[in-house]
């Protein structure tokens, strides 16, 4: 299995967190993983993006041209990256930055208020593990347990508070994701 | 080996340098190589060695010339415009046949251009830059664990050529991450060794040496035959590491393929799943990727030209620059044609599956 994901919104949303979260649990679970984002003048003001390759096979390109699995936290995000989806693919939709609906034929779209959602669990901060539990609740890329053992150990020292609002919002994310 | 550790390739290359022995680093900071010089502010200092930011590129290089000049393991890094800086300290490293490394994470060009990933200073890297006949063995990475890993392989062969060895990585291998494992670090011990074999050239404290060396290091020579035997002998090695030194990779190359390409550094990956795309498709397509980019495999790109190919295309992130090293290697046997993306945007495998697609 090869997931080729794309990240995206706006700066200080935590989407490069996302992918990073991902990749070395992917890593951790012994597959070929590889992290590209967008950096520089790209980012200013418009739509910082993270292309994220987890695979079972030797990964050829880290540039991702149609991914199969795409989180959009805002709307420019979901506008640029929504459409060349690979059919079979799943994307997921902030509703509270993304005011208009995408139908893309094949593709699974869950629509979640994940802003609104973040504030609600403690903390709009933590709106990025909830996209992480949406993402592994749908899909499986990597199993919960790798990514509580990685934020532990990453968390536990400087900030245990909010570690366990992580984990929760991650929790919150992949039940989302099953309704 | 030790574990895998997920890493931006500019933070991987400067670790992989400090445990081939690297303990002199002097740079100016640019992106998108700043993890680099960043990595190396943090680590030097731990191993007990200098990391030193210049005043500029120029003075960076220079002080690279210096501690060359005593035998040492030393590095310096930049990104296209401050290589370019670079140039002139580079041609007299070459000349006074200095041992160092060089690593351009380059950038879209020219001028200041931007910060985004770019193959533009192919021509420089390879064909000069610097002023005089001279060349630099340049490795040209694909992947952060091949960025890492080049690292101590351009230590010890700028070690066993006295020559100046460059990198020539890109802004997507250096912001990019991967999972990486290390070598083991060189002991103190052995670090001392590899400086030892220079002693017959370089400068040194004479501890444990009876009579007092005089050593000059030096790329003047006033003297018309002196020069042309020096620089006589600098092309008796250059041949001596084309005989020796070239690699490359072979990616599905058969005798079936229809179609064969040709990219060096990240456009080789992007290629690569281009090619994994159109094999679903019942297509075969070979790709040659040069791992040195001098000396350069042209042998190994004309013997890869199957009974069935009736193109080869060449991919890079410039207007066109090794294409032309291509179409040598190749010979007019069949027609090359090119690919390129500029302004430091990275072509799709969607956009090379295209561009093969027309000639299938």
């Amino acid at each position: 299995m090869t997931y080729e994901m794309i990240c995206s919104g706006f700066g200080g949303q935590g989407v490069l967190t996302i992918g990073r979260f991902l990749a070395q649990s992917g890593m951790k679970e012994g597959k070929n993983v590889s992290w590209l984002p967008s950096y520089g003048p790209e980012m200013r003001g418009g739509t910082a993006n993270v292309s994220v390759v987890i695979s079972d096979e030797e990964i050829a390109s880290p540039v991702v041209s149609n991914p199969n699995v795409v989180v959009a936290l805002n709307q420019p995000s979901l506008d640029k990256f929504g459409p060349p989806t690979r059919k079979g693919g799943v994307i997921f939709v902030n509703t509270d930055m993304c005011p208009k609906k995408i139908v893309v034929e094949g593709v699974d779209i869950v629509y979640a208020p994940m802003s609104q959602m973040a504030n609600d669990i403690g903390s709009p901060m933590v709106l990025n593990m909830l996209a992480i539990g949406m993402i592994i609740g749908k899909t499986g890329m990597v199993k919960y347990e790798t990514l509580e053992e990685d934020l532990t150990s990453y968390m536990a020292g400087r900030n245990p508070d909010l570690l366990k609002m992580n984990l929760a919002a991650i929790k919150k994310g992949m039940e989302v994701a099953n309704q | 080996m030790s574990q895998k550790i997920l890493m931006k390739g500019n933070e991987a290359v400067a670790e992989a340098a400090i445990r081939a022995g690297c303990r002199l680093y002097f740079a100016y900071p640019i992106t998108p190589q700043s993890e680099l010089i960043e990595y190396m502010a943090k680590m030097m200092p731990k191993v007990n060695g200098t990391f030193l930011q210049a005043e500029s590129e120029v003075s960076a290089i220079n002080m690279v010339y210096g501690a060359a000049g005593c035998g040492k393991r030393v590095m310096t890094s930049s990104s296209s415009p401050g290589i370019s800086l670079k140039m002139e300290g580079i041609s007299y490293l070459a000349g006074a046949e200095l041992p160092s490394v060089i690593i351009n994470v380059q950038r879209g060009g020219p001028g200041l251009g931007d910060i985004q990933p770019a193959q533009g200073d192919y021509f420089q890297a390879t064909k000069g830059g610097g002023h005089g006949d001279y060349r630099l063995i340049v490795l040209a990475p694909n992947s952060v664990q091949e960025f890492a890993d080049m690292a101590s392989e351009a230590f010890d062969l700028a070690d066993k050529y006295r020559n100046p060895v460059m990198i020539l990585s890109d802004g997507l291998l250096g912001q990019m991450m991967e999972p990486v494992s290390f070598k083991e670090s060189k002991t103190d011990e052995e670090i001392e060794e590899l400086g030892k074999q220079h002693y017959e050239w370089c400068m040194h404290p004479n501890t444990g040496y009876t009579e007092r060396h005089h050593n000059e290091i030096n790329s003047l020579e006033i003297d018309p035959n002196v020069l042309e035997q020096h620089v006589l002998e600098l092309e008796k090695k250059y041949k001596l590491i084309e005989q020796n030194e070239i690699k490359y990779e072979e990616y599905k190359v058969s005798d079936d393929n229809e179609i064969l390409c040709v990219a060096f550094g990240i456009s080789s990956r992007v290629v690569k799943s281009a090619i994994n795309e159109l094999e679903k498709e019942g297509h075969s397509i070979g790709l040659v990727r040069p791992i040195t980019v001098w000396p350069y495999p042209y042998e190994a790109i004309a013997k890869a030209i199957g009974p069935k190919v009736k193109k080869v295309i060449v991919f890079e992130l410039n207007l066109g620059q090794m294409v032309e090293d291509v179409r040598l290697a190749v010979n007019g046997k069949v027609p090359v044609d090119f690919m390129g993306k500029v302004g430091g945007i990275v072509f799709t495998p969607a956009e090379v599956k295209e561009k093969i697609e027309e000639s299938l």
